[in-house]
Parts: C-alpha cells; structure tokens; sequence
C-alpha cells in the first residue's frame, strides 16, 4: 500500500496493511540538512527538501507542510521570535488595545509573503508527493488564533467581558481560516489540521465551548472543501468528545493525559484518533522504551483501522534525538502489522 | 468559627461561578469573626487550592482558575489593608517568566500567592542574568519561574547554577507538567503542576528550613 492508501483505508475505519504513522518533525528537517532552524523555515526550497528526506529517514505516512503556529501571527503583522533549539514563536501580541478589533483587517494568504512560502512548501510536496502521500496542512483555530493576536489574559477577559468584540474578532479570524485552508488545499493539501488547543478542556469549561469554540469549529470545519482533523495540540478531549464529532470533522487528536483505549472506544467507527505518544516525555526515551510506548499505543487504539499513530502535540521537540525517532518507525513496523493479531493473544 | 465551619464549598461555588458579589459576601463575613489574615489562609487559599486540583483533575477550566484568582486577589487586596498583620513577607519570593511571551502562568500564581497574603517581587519577562542580579539585590529566599516553551525549561538550569545556594527554585509551566522529570534534570527544588501549588511549595521549603 502506498502511505495514501493506507491513511485512506484507516480513516474510513478499515484495516490497512500496517497502522499508519505521522511522524511529526518538522524542525527535524533542518537537522536532515544540517541547517540553523532559521535559514531552513524561511526558505520554501529547504522545508520541502526536508520533509522529503524525514519521509525516507523515519518512513511516516504523510509530508507535513507546517513551518510554526506564529505563522499566522505573523501574517497579521505580528514579530516572530526565532530559537536555535525550539520552534519560533510569537513576539508581543499585535492588538494591543482590544478597541483595534473594530478596524482589524485579516490578511490575504495568496498575497502574504510568509503564508504564500508556505502554499510553495504544500505544492512542492505535493509535487513530489504524486499522489501517493498525504500532504497535510495546518491552520490556526479562530477561536486559538487570539491567544497570541492579543495574549492569553487579555483574551480570556474578552471573552468573558466584551462578548460583542470576541464575536467580531471571530468573525474576523474565521474568514482568514477558511481563506487560509482554501489556499492550502488549492495549493495540493490533501488534509488540513485545524489546531484548536483553546477549546480543549485544559483551557476552556465545556458548557463555555459550547457556546463558543463549538459553534466557531462548526462553522469554519463546514467550509473547509477537505478531510480535517481537529487538533487540541495535547489538551484533553474526552468531555467534550461527542461535541468534537458533531463538528462533521474526520480526525480527533488523542491527549496523552488521558486514556487512549476509551478515546478509541468512543470514536471507533466516527472518527479517526490520532495520537498519542508524549513528545516531552520522548527525550529521554531509550529504544525499549519507545518500542514499549508504541506498542501500547497500538494496542490500545490500532483494532479496527481508525487509528493513526502520531505524537500527542503535533511537533516532536527539537531535542528528541533521532535514535528515538528510528525505533519508533522500527517499532511501527514490527508491532503495527494488521491484523493484529497479537493484540488479541496479549489480551487473552 | 471553628476552621471546620468556614464556608468552604460556598466560597467555592462563588469563584467558579465568577460570581464576585458572593464571593466578597462570604469573605466580609468571615473577617467580622476572624483576623483578615486568619480568614485568607483559612479560606481563600484552601478554595484556591481545590480549584487549582479540579483544574489538575480536568474538572475545572483555566478561565475559572484565572477568574477565580483574580477576583481573590481583588478581595484580599481590600480585607488585608485592615489587618494588623498585613502581609505574609517571609519568605521573600520572587516570580519571573523565563523567555516566553507567554504570562498566563505567572499571572495564575501572582494571583494565588497575592490572595493567600503574601507579598511578591513580580519580575516580569526576564532573561536569566536579569533575574539573578535582582534575586540577589532584593535578597529574595524563593525564585518562583514560569515557561511555556521546552527550550526556555531547559534555561531554569543556567538560574541555578547562577544563584547563592540558599535560594530555593519552583517551576512550573507545560513542558514541566508533561514531563515530570524535567524540573529535577535542570536543578530546579519543585515543580507546581497548577497554580495553586505554589503555596503548598512554600510550605514544604518552609518545613525543609525549620
Ligand atoms: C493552548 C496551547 C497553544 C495555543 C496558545 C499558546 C500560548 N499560550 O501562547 C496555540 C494554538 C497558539 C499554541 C501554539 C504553539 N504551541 Co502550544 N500549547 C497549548 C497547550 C494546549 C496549553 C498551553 C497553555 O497556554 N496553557 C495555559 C497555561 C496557563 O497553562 P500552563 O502554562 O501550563 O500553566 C499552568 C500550570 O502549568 C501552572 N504553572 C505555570 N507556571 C507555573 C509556575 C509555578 C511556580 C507554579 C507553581 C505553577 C505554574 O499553573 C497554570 C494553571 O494553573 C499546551 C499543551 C498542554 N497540554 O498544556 C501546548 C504547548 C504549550 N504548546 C507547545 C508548542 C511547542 C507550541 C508551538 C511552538 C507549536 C509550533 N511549532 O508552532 C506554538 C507556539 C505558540 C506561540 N505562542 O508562538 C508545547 C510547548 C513545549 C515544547 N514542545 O516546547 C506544548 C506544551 C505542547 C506539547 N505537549 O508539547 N499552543
């Protein structure tokens, strides 16, 4: 099976011929080509030649077009602060005083010099993809953009305090992501990661998701013209799972803070899990170790198709060496084999 | 009023419901009966520590946390005043965010720590070198550091290795959270999983010291 089919058949719930993986590096490829993070994410050239690499190196079952979250930050104008040893993030936020919601302008992915370097990456990938590997993109969540348009405490008090203005900055940031997901998918994006941490259970109340994050993933994820999966970046998801299903979305991200076989359970035969390695944890993983973590994860999740293996947080951290990131390809391959017929043997 | 007749859960189902009105009732009705700094340990930290475990638990959201800190905050900003005892300055703590723009952490445990009465040296966003000069020129006891990032984790050990012996270092923060080990491997003395435990840190160092 190519890495396509095999995503394919696992998210209509069948078995395919092994468990897939998305292996999450992204900054691993400046490693690959042996770049400071920096020259390597601000170029199209380098992102796509590293993702071509990290496939032949940890054969994961996906290109992953994402350079950093800031990103879209930065497309709103905001500063980027670059690290030598961890992905870039955002500077100070760029609305700083709330009243500027009423004038904010979103701006346009096709003409954003950073955005459009990234439609280069998805297309090049998708180029060298040619149909037989999922190039998947990612786009901040309108209702997690804020967090760093305004910064956390800010945020939280407007929506707790100024419900008109959060409504019109969500209607501001839900037209950039459609805008946004639309131009990946044009550009060859087979898949678009909507990362939505805020609604995670870890940031916001359910009854409050409910009457915000919810209706805003509805929304967006309806216009979305492609497969999506809903990215809480390692929060909880449990409480709010049905929630998350009714969105019409194809893909749950899985928290390593909670337990990944009832995750399945609720989700066997709706949606796809993905998840659910801990990417902190995996720094000072042995081999044993991470065959051991694979291995349960699998077990717990991989019957019955449905499943993609994948870190928890969708960014393995830089400092996670590559000897890590080898056994658990290695341990994808010998424990991940359908039909998993160890599983019921060990469980027996 | 015995300490087993403060109205705990009350106090309780008022912060968690925002709602500032019942909260500051309770707490004025506690301090007609009882010193200021009396009623704060004996209500407002407890309640602030089960909402920092229900969060822990899952149970709880960070806005409530946030809310319910600030509005803590609030209210012992106007009981304290009136004390005789004032507040709570020894240890000497200090907080700092390491690196991040990204101050919801600290914020949380400003919030506590200022509603359980004690005074704080808030520092800010600072850079390592920053903060061990100030640590050092206000002879703070206890460095209390937030992060967000791995990388900016990592850099607690650069603070240790640079402050006198006797200042003793909580982190807290995701990476520290999500990997359990971390705040040992960089030298730190503890590690809050919530905001809230920042105040049963101080009381082991302070335990550790006697
Ligand atoms: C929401 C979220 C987002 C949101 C907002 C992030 C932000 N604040 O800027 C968005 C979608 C924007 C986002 C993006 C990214 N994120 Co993010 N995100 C999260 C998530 C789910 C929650 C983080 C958060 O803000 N929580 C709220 C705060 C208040 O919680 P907290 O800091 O943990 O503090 C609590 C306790 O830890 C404690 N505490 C904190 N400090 C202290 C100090 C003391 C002394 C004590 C006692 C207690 C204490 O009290 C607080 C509550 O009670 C975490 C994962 C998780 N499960 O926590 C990842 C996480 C923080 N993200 C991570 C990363 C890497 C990123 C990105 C860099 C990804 C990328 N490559 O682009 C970007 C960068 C964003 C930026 N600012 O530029 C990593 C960071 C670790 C690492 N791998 O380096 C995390 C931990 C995910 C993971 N599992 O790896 N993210």
């Amino acid at each position: 099976m190519t890495s396509a089919e095999r995503v394919t058949a696992a998210i209509s719930h069948q078995e395919p011929d092994r468990v897939p993986l998305f292996m999450t590096t992204t900054m691993h490829g400046a490693r690959e080509l042996d770049l400071p993070l920096k020259d390597y994410f601000t170029s199209s050239k380098n992102v796509i030649e590293g993702q071509v690499r990290l496939k032949e190196h940890y054969g994961g079952d996906f290109y992953y077009a994402v350079l950093y979250a800031a990103i879209e930050a930065e497309a709103f104008g905001q500063d980027v602060r670059w690290c030598d040893n961890g992905p870039a993030t955002a500077g100070a936020p760029g609305i700083r005083n709330i009243e500027e919601i009423r004038s904010l302008e979103a701006p346009d992915p096709r003409t954003t010099p950073c955005l459009q370097r990234v439609l280069e990456v998805i297309a090049g990938l998708a180029e060298r993809a040619a149909g037989e590997t999922p190039v998947v993109g990612l786009v901040v969540s309108p209702f997690s953009l804020p967090i760093m348009q305004l910064g956390f405490e800010r945020y939280l008090r407007l929506t707790y305090e100024h419900r008109d203005l959060f409504w019109q900055l969500m209607a501001i940031n839900e037209a950039f992501c459609v805008a946004w997901a639309e131009a990946q998918i044009a550009a060859g994006a087979s898949a678009i990661a909507y990362y939505d941490p805020a609604s995670s259970p870890t940031v916001t109340a359910p009854a409050v998701f409910r009457e915000t994050g919810l209706l805003i993933a509805k929304r967006t994820l309806s216009r979305i013209p492609a497969a999506t999966a809903i990215h809480l970046a390692s929060g909880r998801c449990l409480p709010i799972l049905d929630e998350l299903i009714s969105t019409g979305t194809n893909m749950v991200s899985a928290s390593a803070e909670e337990d990944l076989a009832e995750t399945k359970a609720r989700c066997a035969g709706r949606v796809t899990v993905v998840g659910d390695l801990n990417g902190l944890a995996m720094r000072r993983w042995t081999a044993e170790d991470a065959e051991a973590a694979v291995k349960s994860a699998i077990a717990a999740a991989g019957r019955g198709g449905g499943f993609i293996l994948a870190d928890n947080h969708g960014e393995i951290p830089w400092q996670v060496p590559d000897s890590v990131l080898e056994a658990v390809r290695d341990a994808v391959d010998r424990w991940g084999r359908y039909p998993l017929s160890w599983v019921d043997d060990e469980g027996d | 009023m015995g300490i087993a007749a403060l109205p705990l859960a009350d106090f309780e189902a008022a912060l968690l419901g925002t709602d500032r009105v019942a909260a500051g009732r309770i707490l004025e009705a506690v301090c007609a009966l009882e010193q200021p700094l009396v009623a704060v340990e004996g209500l407002v930290a407890p309640v602030l520590e089960r909402i920092g475990a229900g969060w822990e638990r899952g149970e709880v959201a960070l806005a409530q946390v946030y809310m319910s800190g600030l509005i803590c905050e609030e209210l012992v900003e106007e009981v304290l005043p009136a004390s005789k005892h004032r507040r709570i300055n020894s240890p000497r703590v200090a907080l700092a965010v390491l690196d991040d723009y990204h101050m919801l952490g600290k914020r949380l445990v400003h919030s506590v720590l200022r509603a359980a009465g004690y005074e704080v040296l808030d520092c800010g966003r600072v850079e390592p070198e920053e903060l061990i000069e100030r640590v050092i020129a206000e002879q703070v006891d206890v460095v209390m550091l937030s992060v967000l990032m791995l990388p900016a984790a990592l850099r607690v050990r650069e603070v240790v290795l640079a402050l006198p012996q006797h200042v003793r270092v909580a982190v807290g923060g995701a990476p520290f959270r999500l990997d359990p080990e971390l705040y040992r491997e960089v030298g730190a003395d503890a590690m809050g999983r919530t905001a809230s435990d920042a105040l049963s840190i101080l009381r082991s160092f302070a335990e550790l010291a006697a």
